[in-house]
């Protein structure tokens, strides 16, 4: 316990605690309409974008965070238009934006000279880059999206069930993906600082993926997703403080642990 | 009788490439008609204009005396997740949302509309059990229960009987006309089921082609027999 007090009494601690919580519990509310509408991998092909306009950002002397955020959900946007329609289908789309948004940040940073990033930090994450703007973010998104979950909840479920059936009742079925799409670009964004690029989807799938195994109703896919987005970071935060691992990766262990074990749990419940 | 919708020189299709070519019908209040045609005819086409969710790009669907978001539809099984972790309930509350606004919670108006869909379809001892662990025969009563719980005039439903067997489907088709005839709800159904005793409808639209026959059902029989 007094480990626990001591740990949280350091500022970066503290704030890796809360803006770590809030993107938790968002990102586990969005992902759970997006893997339940086969939409996994926006999240992973968005972080990366991410990454270039970090990159971008950095070689151009702007503020990153800021700069990223309407870049990545000018590309969620985009890929939403592409989904479903026309040759680009929306994941070869989400591949190719990956792909190349990973080479250009990679690139930029590689031949501009007199570039001061630190790479892994952006891939992998860092509690330590957290600064007082990401809590003030972190406060405000987890505000709108829990509003915006507590409005629209049943929509947001009829949607997620059957998109063609919400829309022949009226509901503005452009508009919602189009809002999913702008907070699933915001979480990720704010997310990179603490997880990385490169493992913020994780934060999105994982908990839903897990849920969905022990859970029938979508109600309890809901609730059980934040617990368990929330149980997976506080107890990465702490293991990782405590075998000094990097925080990001550990997160998303336990979020695999937790998703196996849920798997075979709902395996064996389906049997008995 | 009445006419719900009236259709008017209509020509609808997908990127300037029109499927649907001048074509003109009415549909009446109380009637059961069963679109039917070969792939890529136009039938979906046509339900998707009606629906609303593409636009003519020439002629007029009208409406008498029904809003378009009170249409009970029932898409293709394959437009819904069959694995998706919702109670019956939970999917068949969900046909009320075209009667309110915002708000996270049902009324007790909106419960008991669903309640009585699933009464009416003699599956309320299923409301609390999970959609993935439904038989496609359930499955299919589920969808048609959401659909009744949005509408009190008409249901549209495409190819409501593909994945079904033999008895699911003619349980399906007993149910569809005794919500017809009893409800005296609309019902307008696309069907690939040509056998002559599965035609359940009063009237039958024959798409074909850009060549559309529109009449009674004992009237498309004769002309195929005559054939």
């Amino acid at each position: 316990m007094s480990n626990l007090i001591e740990m949280f009494s350091y500022t970066f601690m503290f704030r890796a605690l809360v803006v770590g919580c809030l993107i938790s519990l968002c990102a586990s509310l969005v992902g759970a309409s997006l893997v339940l509408r086969g939409n996994s991998m926006i999240g992973d092909g968005l972080s990366h974008v991410a990454f270039a306009s970090v990159s971008v950002a950095t070689v151009l002397g702007f503020a990153p965070i800021e700069f990223s955020i309407p870049i990545v959900i000018i590309v969620s946007f985009l890929i939403l238009k592409f989904n479903g329609s026309g040759k680009l289908s929306g994941d070869s789309m989400i591949a190719i934006m990956s792909a190349s948004s990973l080479a250009i940040g990679t690139f930029l940073i590689s031949i501009v000279d007199g570039v001061n990033i630190d790479l892994n930090s952006y891939l992998f994450g860092s509690i330590l880059s957290l600064d007082k703007m990401d809590v003030i973010f972190s406060i405000i998104l987890s505000i709108v999206i829990i509003l915006l979950y507590a409005i629209t909840y049943n929509k947001i479920f009829a949607i997620t069930f059957d998109e063609k059936f919400a829309k022949s009742i009226g509901i503005n079925v452009d508009l919602y993906n189009m809002i999913f799409a702008m907070l699933c670009s915001v979480i990720v964004v704010l997310g990179m600082r603490l997880v990385g690029s490169l493992l913020i989807s994780s934060l999105i799938i994982f908990p839903t993926l897990s849920s969905i195994q022990l859970c029938k109703k979508f109600k309890s896919v809901i609730i059980v997703s934040v617990l368990i987005s929330l149980i997976a970071f506080v107890s990465g935060l702490i293991l990782s403080y405590n075998i000094s691992s990097p925080t990001g990766a550990t997160i998303v262990i336990i979020n695999l642990g937790i998703f196996i074990l849920s798997y075979i749990f709902g395996k064996l419940k389906k049997n008995d | 009788m009445e006419n719900l919708i009236s259709v008017k020189n209509l020509y609808l299709g997908y990127d300037n490439a029109d499927v649907i070519k001048n074509l003109s019908f009415e549909f009446y209040d109380g009637e059961f008609l069963c679109i039917v045609g070969a792939n890529g005819a136009g039938k979906s086409t046509l339900i998707k204009g009606i629906l609303g969710f593409i636009k003519p790009s020439k002629g007029k669907i009208t409406f008498n005396n029904l809003k378009q978001s009170n249409i009970g539809y029932i898409p293709q099984d394959t437009s819904v997740n069959k694995m998706f972790p919702a109670s019956v309930l939970e999917i068949v509350m969900s046909g009320t949302l075209n009667r309110n606004g915002f708000g996270s919670f049902y009324s007790s108006e909106q419960k008991e509309i669903a309640v009585n869909s699933l009464k009416r379809l003699k599956i309320e001892r299923l409301k609390d059990k999970s959609f993935s662990d439904l038989s496609g025969g359930e499955r299919q009563k589920v969808l048609i229960a959401r659909a009744l719980s949005a509408t009190t005039k008409l249901l549209i439903l495409d190819e409501p009987s593909n994945n079904l067997d033999q008895k699911s489907r003619l349980e399906l088709y007993d149910i569809l006309r005794d919500i017809n005839e009893k409800d005296k709800i609309s019902i307008m159904m696309i069907t690939h089921d040509l056998d002559h005793k599965n035609l359940v409808g009063n009237n039958i639209l024959s798409i074909n082609e850009g060549q559309y026959f529109y009449g009674s059902t004992e009237e498309y029989v004769k002309e195929i027999h005559h054939e």
